[in-house]
């Protein structure tokens, strides 16, 4: 991948595109940091009088080498490579004349306030479109800009829950296990980026704008389909005695199908077969988890005996390492993976060697942060430089975007307005 | 029209990529579902139509396959090959997760589609990359979770219980969102340049890419993050955030208060529900409704002052929990600007007013059965370009004579 990036030309996929960027947090900021990474420019706008405070990531932990402060957050930096930032003062009529030139210049506004921010300031999509008559404009808020709860306020993890996947993670007999991250806000963002590009595809055809209303927990219901049909065309519900049980297959697929303890403090491994062939392949494994007299089990005895032969993998896996389990079984033809921890798949994992791309941080130094999953073979996605510091690209933004000079922008600051 | 009408796709069925050839037809593109002369084995993926197995009954394949056309070709014969190629001829995106080496073996991978149809965007979506070393691994959503970040995140404080993966099939939807993602870049790429493009994804990467600080603790800090019941993983201790309610069901607490405002809002509901004298911590509330005292959440875990002010917060939300029916909490701490949520099960959110309200509940046709059933709609609303599910999914071989002339 180095020599790649590398090779690159300068150009990237979406050189010239220009973002006129209010998103923070990840939900909203994980979206345009794709577009970034291909070349588009995102102009990232935060409030100089809170202090960027808009994005509560701004100056939170991880810190690197223990240095805190409002610009040293890793998961800021993490989620804001390679966009510029800027400041403006929303409640000054110079800023808001300043974001009217910036609007004016853009391709796209893009935001994960709650509902009816922007309009607030004066910038709802009617007079957006008077400014930029082909402006994109994408709003990603919890709940959308209709329906009855427009006005509620969400966090990944309240997306999670009100969309059925927390629900359908967990163990049996014990409390939703959700997910120990937020998983809406990466899946958010990458809805959200698809709903850019999808615009912008849409006004290259036709030269028209329009608004995007993406509400998160509605992209996170469109992810439970199969539960939602199960529901609708057989009237069988999740919420029923045994569900869920997420770790087994979703609505009996498949058996074995679970997660099973290994030797050592906290070590697991994932196993999982797919059909007879995959149950055969494990039940001829010498001295294996399956005596060999249930090799002739199909998927309905498999499944009426699931309990016991978990107990019977776990008996077998409990004594033995995790990797030695992925390499003897992968070997074998099963599915089957180590519950990797942070350290492993980050470190030691050989495919994900390329995925970790050290960015320069204006204060911070090198970091690494999380790359992208693809490879392109004519444009490739390119990250170097870390998020920026608060107001970093204000003399350059300015300057070319407004025309102003440094004694200017210099001005502004001391009034208060950038 | 719409964002993407007019769009040629071929898509060669395989469990992990039925999704984003979905997005991609549901805003419009025509795309061609290419399946075995057998059919895809994922039509017997369950549950099934009254629970009765067969081809043209599984629900999880009409929920991937809305809007799609189909056809079966045998690529391992030169006239299926053919056919293919005539596909092709006209296609501006294919999506494949074909078995590591099979698209090389039949002369149809990049190189050689790339070179007759120079504008294709072709993306593939395998478990470990194209050039991995393990590419021809076995592998299922369940072992991709687990050994990509998400199964170490997830679980219970009880690390006695197994980490958990969560609802089915994510990791392939991870896949797939960046699968869809590339296609849009190359294809704008493509729009100014009329250069087409080969582009290999990663399933294992998505989601490597996808655990917030489950990498990005390690990266910046070298700190390793340990899952804890519904809440974030973390390498320090943390409260709980998820109540049961008086009816039995959860509520996630969510953020608690971080600002003064917050916390005297929290004090106020409180008081409403005359459960201050019985809140000992109450002190704490004080403290953080008052501006001078309020500390900074960087300092969570830092100072014991200020975590006790915010674990403050977080019991205040429990107290009020209890003391009510989940969906009374979720909507009473919303209207007091406390965001929390309601854990619904899938078909309960699906049928939630709001959603309701916002056309998530759409109708398809199913004109073989004579019925119509509702489906879950769009992830997102484009005011001009307009989602929809045109098509309920391809029967088997359903669309041969129209694309193919046979």
């Amino acid at each position: 991948m180095n020599e790649t990036i590398c090779a690159t030309p300068a150009k990237g996929a979406l050189t010239g595109i220009r973002i006129c960027d209010f998103t923070g947090q990840l939900a909203g900021a994980g979206a345009t940091r794709w577009l970034a990474a291909f070349g588009a420019e995102v102009i990232r706008i935060e409030d100089p009088v809170r202090q960027g405070g808009w994005d509560i990531l701004r100056g939170v932990p991880p810190y690197k080498d223990g240095q805190t402060g409002l610009d040293r957050g890793g998961a800021f930096n993490n989620h804001n490579v390679g966009k510029l930032g800027i400041t403006l003062n929303m409640k000054t009529a110079r800023a808001r004349e300043m974001l009217e030139q910036i609007i004016r210049q853009s391709d796209c506004v893009t935001e994960n306030f709650a509902a009816g921010v922007l309009e607030r300031w004066g910038f709802g999509f009617d007079r957006m479109r008077e400014i930029k008559p082909d402006i994109i404009y994408v709003t990603n808020c919890g709940f959308g800009y209709s329906g009855p709860y427009r006005s509620f306020k969400t966090w990944g993890p309240i997306v999670q829950a009100v969309s059925g996947l927390t629900f359908a993670s967990g163990l049996p007999d014990q409390p939703p296990a959700g997910w120990g991250y937020s998983y809406m806000d990466h899946t958010g963002a990458y809805y959200m980026a698809i709903a850019i590009l999808l615009a912008i595809v849409h006004r290259q055809r036709t030269g028209q704008g329009q608004w995007v209303d993406l509400a998160c927990t509605e992209s996170a219901l469109t992810l439970n389909g199969p539960a939602i049909l199960d529901w609708t065309v057989n009237q069988r519900p999740s919420r029923r005695p045994g569900q869920p049980n997420s770790n087994r297959s979703a609505h009996d697929a498949m058996a074995p199908h679970g997660i099973y303890r290994c030797s050592g403090d906290d070590e697991w491994v994932a196993i999982a077969c797919r059909d007879d062939a995959d149950w055969r392949r494990l039940a001829a494994l010498p001295d294996g988890p399956v005596s060999p007299e249930l090799a002739c089990y199909n998927l309905g005895e498999r499944l009426a005996r699931q309990d016991m032969l978990d107990e019977n993998i776990e008996r077998w896996t409990a004594s033995r390492q995790k990797f030695d389990i992925q390499r003897l079984l992968r070997e074998a033809g099963i599915p089957c993976s180590a519950v990797q921890k942070p350290e492993e798949r980050v470190d030691l994992d050989q495919d994900t060697a390329d995925l970790w791309p050290v960015v320069t941080h204006g204060l911070m130094g090198d970091v690494r942060v999380d790359g992208l999953p693809v490879r392109f073979s004519a444009t490739p996605w390119r990250m170097n430089r870390g998020a920026p510091c608060l107001g970093e690209h204000n003399e350059d933004v300015f300057g070319r975007l407004l025309g102003l000079a440094p004694a200017e922008v210099a001005q502004l600051r001391a009034e208060g307005v950038i | 029209m719409t964002a993407l009408t007019g769009l040629r796709v071929i898509e060669l069925a395989r469990e992990p990529i039925a999704l984003a050839g979905k997005l991609l037809a549901d805003m419009g593109a025509d795309v061609v579902l290419v399946e075995p002369t057998a059919g895809d084995p994922a039509r017997l993926i369950p549950p099934f139509l009254d629970d009765r197995p067969g081809p043209d009954r599984s629900l999880w394949w009409w929920h991937h396959h809305s809007s799609k056309r189909g056809v079966c070709l045998d690529l391992d014969e030169d006239e299926g090959r053919q056919c293919f190629l005539r596909l092709i001829d006209e296609a501006d995106i294919l999506i494949e997760s074909e078995p590591a080496g099979r698209l090389e073996g039949l002369g149809l991978d990049h190189g050689d589609l790339l070179r007759i149809r120079p504008e294709l965007i072709h993306v593939s979506v395998t478990p470990y990359g194209r050039a991995s070393a393990h590419a021809g691994d076995p592998f299922t959503d369940l072992t991709l979770m687990a050994g990509a970040g998400p199964v170490w995140s997830s679980g219970y404080d009880d690390h006695n219980l197994p980490p958990v993966r969560g609802s089915d099939s994510q990791a392939y939807y991870t896949g797939c969102h960046f699968a869809v993602m590339s296609a849009l870049t190359a294809l704008i790429h493509r729009m100014a340049t009329g250069e087409g493009q080969f582009i290999d994804v990663s399933m294992h990467q998505a989601s490597n890419v996808s655990t917030e600080g489950g990498s990005y603790c390690w990266l910046v800090a070298r700190e390793t993050v340990e899952r804890k019941t519904g809440r974030h993983a973390s390498s320090f201790p943390t409260s709980e955030t998820q109540v049961r309610c008086r009816d039995g069901l959860w509520v996630s607490s969510g953020v608690p208060p971080r600002i003064p405002e917050e916390f005297a809002r929290m004090i106020a509901w409180v008081q409403e529900l005359g459960l201050y004298e019985h809140f000992p911590e109450a002190v704490f509330l004080e403290m953080g409704a008052d501006p001078k005292t309020c500390p900074s959440i960087a300092d969570i875990g830092i100072s014991d002052e200020a975590t006790a002010i915010y674990s403050a917060g977080r019991e205040a939300l429990v107290l009020i929990a209890e003391s009510m029916d989940a969906h009374a909490f979720f909507i009473g701490s919303q209207q007091r600007n406390i965001p929390s949520g309601i854990i619904y099960a899938p078909e309960e959110a699906f049928e939630d007013p709001h959603f309701r309200a916002r056309g998530l509940q759409v109708q398809v046709e199913h004109p073989e059965l004579g019925r119509r059933f509702r489906y879950v709609g769009a992830p997102y609303v484009l005011s001009a370009s307009p989602w929809k599910i045109t098509r309920r999914a391809p029967m088997l071989g359903e669309h041969q004579a129209e694309i193919l002339g046979r």
